[in-house]
């Protein structure tokens, strides 16, 4: 299985996210992506990435010493055209 | 502030100076324009005017609340139960006493589900653990809109004798008062009032004492003596507010689900909130990829003011405990919050500008992260 590691560690919001995203872009589908965050708003932002993109969060943990926050992220699939600037199916959005 | 509060504020600072404590002429002026205001606002709430007191601002007002609830269950414990999205000024308060006190059982933070709504088989078992002495509930979430269900909460607290403290500063004067509540706060800036007022009713049938040395001032509610002048022109906007106060909803529900609409077309969006329980006139929503600082400041330059929950526009690293608490993203933020018409009569014009550049608002702030293709 493909693992790709994205160490955001030091970034702020929504920088974490973004780099998450740029690993996801040509990942195929079943790739875990370990992203390393010491910024606290990725606690809830990584979450809620693979909630509006339909990915999996297998594992949040915290490390400590120096403290920052590990995920693992499996990609489920990729949206058929993400370079479009997320049109369609790349298009998550949410309105409860 | 709505114009008509102004008026009222600069008038009354020439005819209500004095300290209303005293006994000459303009002292009891001062008076009599004191007890005016505090007519007029019991009578909006469905109270006796002894049972309204005017603090300094609405925290001030809310912490009060929270502190002389306390101090008088003192004898059965000393913990305290609220939803996980209250004002920070109720749990900042009851996170200090727990940590103070070294005991993580005298706080407890009942969680919401993904509108925020309280979740109340929770909030039952929460305040059925004996030691509790309150129970803290929002009329409704200034920054998602969604109203909690008062009615039942009250209920729940009744059974286990528990008093509900309502924080009803994002409701006051967009929807319906509270009916209840064991003890309610308030703000004058949210129905058009001055800032710097709050408001505390404790009802007569209320066990409420103020920790400390007593006070003569406001019932013994507050040690600051309130600006007469800034109190009646809270009433005189709180007159207006209400009177308008149907028509001011129709008008803020309608803009508001154009703008709601506006912000799900947008790419990667996540509108959070009650879309029909709610507050009137409040929309948050977050965007993927999007830098909340530089899209509020983008969207100022364009001529909009709006809030942002989202961390890199506080001063902490932390962002917005109510959106952590239902799950939302919390990067790339925008919090509307529309005022009364009085204060912004054109405002229909402007939300079809900002309708119009909020899509190139937010493309210009993702290309400056190199964000535009994800």
């Amino acid at each position: 299985m493909n693992e790709i590691e994205v160490d955001a560690r030091g970034l702020r919001c929504p920088l974490p996210v973004i780099r998450l995203a740029a690993a996801a872009q040509d990942a195929p589908a079943g790739t875990r992506i370990v992203v390393l965050t010491s910024d606290p708003a990725a606690r809830h932002d990584i979450p809620a990435w693979c909630r509006m993109r339909d990915h999996e969060l297998i594992e949040i943990t915290q490390e400590s010493d120096p403290t920052y926050l590990r995920f693992v992220v499996v990609i489920r699939s990729q949206p058929s055209n993400a370079a479009g600037g997320g049109s369609g199916s790349a298009r998550s959005s949410r309105a409860t | 502030m709505l114009p008509s509060a102004r008026a009222t504020l600069m008038a009354a600072l020439d005819a209500g100076w004095a300290d209303p404590q005293r006994l000459y002429t303009e002292a009891r002026r001062a008076r009599a324009l004191l007890d005016q205001a505090r007519e007029l606002l019991a009578d909006g709430l469905g109270v006796r005017p002894p049972e309204v007191s005017f603090l300094p601002g609405g925290p001030a007002a809310l912490r009060a609340g929270l502190e002389g609830l306390r101090y008088a269950g003192r004898r059965r414990g000393a913990r305290m139960v609220a939803t996980a999205v209250e004002h920070s000024a109720i749990l900042t308060t009851g996170r200090y006493h727990a940590v103070q006190a070294d005991n993580p059982l005298l706080f407890a933070e009942v969680g919401v589900d993904r509108v925020g709504r309280v979740d109340l088989p929770a909030f039952e078992d929460a305040i059925s653990i004996p030691g509790t002495v309150l129970a803290a509930v929002q009329s409704a979430n200034g920054e998602i809109g969604t109203r909690q269900p008062l009615e039942r909460a009250h209920e729940l607290c009744r059974t286990h004798g528990i008093p509900l403290f309502v924080d009803a500063i994002a409701s006051l004067g967009r929807d319906p008062t509270p009916e209840h509540f064991d003890v309610l706060a308030g703000d004058a800036r949210s129905w058009g009032g001055p800032a710097g007022l709050g408001v505390l009713v404790v009802p007569e049938r209320t066990r409420w004492r103020r920790p400390g040395p007593t006070s003569e001032v406001e019932q013994g509610r507050t040690d600051v003596e309130p600006v007469v002048a800034v109190a009646l022109a809270a009433a005189e906007a709180w007159r207006q507010t209400r009177a308008n106060r149907e028509n001011e909803a129709a008008r803020s529900s309608a803009i508001i689900a154009r703008l709601r609409a506006a912000a799900a077309d947008l790419h990667d969006v996540d509108v959070v909130g009650d879309a029909d329980d709610r507050l009137p006139h409040v929309l948050t929503f977050s965007l993927l990829y999007v830098d909340g600082e530089a899209l509020v400041i983008e969207l100022d330059r364009r001529g909009f003011a709006v809030g942002s929950g989202s961390a890199c526009t506080s001063n902490t690293l932390e962002p917005s405990h109510v959106l952590a608490a239902i799950g939302g993203l919390t990067h790339g933020n925008v919090r509307i919050t529309l005022p009364l018409n009085a204060i912004a009569p054109t405002l229909e014009g402007d939300v079809d500008r900002f309708i119009t550049e909020l899509p190139d608002a937010v493309a210009v702030v993702r290309s400056q992260l190199g964000a535009s293709g994800l």
